[in-house]
């Protein structure tokens, strides 16, 4: 089951970096990003992504919308809208990683 | 290691205030030098005295606090505490127990106390509007849903501070509106409405006075000012187009107002998506200057009397804080608590001020005259810091 698991991760995370053409987060730069999402993001999506000035982020309301999509709207941020770039601060596979984390639901 | 040396110790000190009792006030004792600070991720808070600088005890199961803000009762014996999920909690300092808590809403950002302390009010993003509640019971006593012509749907509501005469005012994000409710006749609301302020009022403040609503803008260069003295005259803009030309940078947090921006003459509010923050002249409400700061301000604050004002930033330039003096303008001292210091509060006469830094899990507190630093806490990932003397002060 365990290397099942492990096994689905890997390969998801290799589709993410394969599509963006990057890396993989390291362990420890996946500890701050998740860190980052929580209190950073948490900041307006909520600590627990359930929402607040900006819209929930919850796998449901992600459901819809392609990976592609939510990682620009990561890294160019949403004209009109507080949401901001987050490209100065975030990779391509970083925002992916994170959409891909938010799609499965944060882990509280 | 580190986080597990954290954990340890975070146990200890856990162990410690459980040790502590139960109650605060095992002798009788007085709430004015008590501090309220929100630990965000626990959804727990700590009750710290800043007499002796020292934490006296922790509540839990106050929910989600990722932003919760607190407000005291008439006497400073209880806080109410609005966390994000909608939770509005009445605890008890003395007992240090939870006297009421209630989930009035499914996401709400901030909430406020009537002049004679008998209402509360939060506001709502979900579902977006007012609820006003009886102090003591915690009984809904008004609902005012946030509905207007400029907006399908009921608006999230930012900014809400209370004013003299029983009066609430807030700021309605999506419709950009700022309404008065007169509270008055509990059971009967009376809203003045002021439409088209301007785009996206994202917070605001009322001057100590009470006299004056400001509510920054997200969606233009500019702040919304109603005369609360004269409503009648309507909301005038001010600063209009303060960044014209410029480019703004990126906001990773929004700009934070509260009711301690004035310094004397002088009004201090950060700018949106710039490193600077906004002076303006209190009686004609003109910029009179602008101090280039280190990042983007989210909170500027006033010491009491008036003479620094004290500033945390946005991230990734949240490890610091400035002091600028009001006289010449100038930043005259620069601190590096740490990774994201979210919040700062001046005791009440400003002899200290207390900051929070959620990244390095403490809060600190320092000389405001020798800006040496005075004590370290531990605290769980704290964000607001709240002094009970906020229960004297309008709009806060």
């Amino acid at each position: 089951m365990l290397r099942l698991g492990a096994f689905a991760v890997a390969s998801s995370v290799l589709l993410a970096a394969t599509a963006t053409g990057a890396g993989e987060p390291s362990a420890t730069r996946k500890a701050e990003l998740l860190h980052r999402l929580k209190h950073d993001c948490g900041s307006c999506h909520g600590l627990t992504m359930k929402g607040g000035l900006g819209p929930p982020l919850l796998p449901d309301r992600l459901a819809e919308r392609s990976r592609e999509e939510l990682v620009a709207v990561i890294l160019e941020g949403v004209p009109a809208t507080p949401m901001p770039p987050w490209q100065g601060e975030l990779s391509a596979a970083e925002a992916a990683w994170l959409v891909e984390v938010l799609q499965e639901g944060v882990p509280q | 290691m580190m986080d597990l040396g954290r954990w340890i110790a975070g146990c200890v000190m856990t162990a410690t205030l459980l040790l502590s009792g139960a109650s605060v006030a095992q002798e009788l004792r007085g709430t004015g030098d008590l501090a309220v600070v929100v630990e965000r991720a626990a959804g727990t808070i700590q009750i710290v005295d800043t007499s002796a600088k020292a934490a006296v005890a922790r509540v839990e199961g106050l929910g989600d606090l990722s932003h919760a803000s607190v407000v005291f009762s008439r006497d400073a014996r209880f806080a109410f505490v609005f966390g994000r999920d909608g939770g509005l909690t009445k605890v008890d300092l003395l007992t240090a127990a939870i006297a009421k808590r209630i989930v009035q809403a499914g996401n709400s950002i901030g909430g406020a106390i009537s002049q004679d302390g008998r209402l509360v009010a939060v506001s709502n993003y979900d579902p977006g509007g007012v609820k006003v509640f009886d102090s003591e019971t915690l009984e809904l006593v008004a609902d005012i849903p946030a509905l207007s012509n400029a907006f399908n749907g009921p608006s999230k509501v930012v900014g809400l501070a209370d004013a003299p005469g029983q009066r609430f005012v807030f700021s309605l994000y999506d419709a950009g509106e700022i309404w008065i409710a007169d509270l008055s006749d509990p059971a009967r609301p009376a809203i003045t409405r002021f439409e088209d302020v301007g785009s996206q009022p994202y917070d605001a403040l009322i001057t100590d006075d009470g006299r004056h609503y400001i509510a920054g803008l997200f969606g233009e260069d500019g702040l919304a000012l109603v005369d609360l003295w004269r409503p009648e005259a309507g909301a005038r803009r001010i600063l209009d187009g303060y960044g014209k030309g410029e480019e703004q940078l990126p906001v990773y947090k929004m700009p934070h107002l509260e009711g301690w921006a004035r310094a004397g003459d002088l009004i201090f509010l950060p700018a949106v998506g710039r490193h600077e923050v906004l002076v303006l002249e209190a009686a004609t409400w003109r910029e009179v200057g602008r101090v280039k700061t280190h990042g983007q301000p989210v909170f500027a604050v006033a010491r009491p009397d008036g003479r620094q004002v004290w500033v945390n930033f946005a991230h990734p330039k949240n490890d610091v804080v400035q002091v600028i003096d009001v006289e010449s303008l100038e930043v005259i001292h620069e601190l590096k608590p740490g990774k994201a210091v979210l919040h700062l509060e001046f005791s009440p006469r400003g002899e200290q001020l207390w900051l929070s830094v959620r990244d390095e899990d403490r809060i600190e507190a320092y000389d405001t005259r020798t800006f040496e630093r005075l004590v370290q806490l531990p605290a769980d990932k704290p964000s607001g810091i709240f002094m009970t003397a906020r229960a004297h002060r309008i709009g806060l």
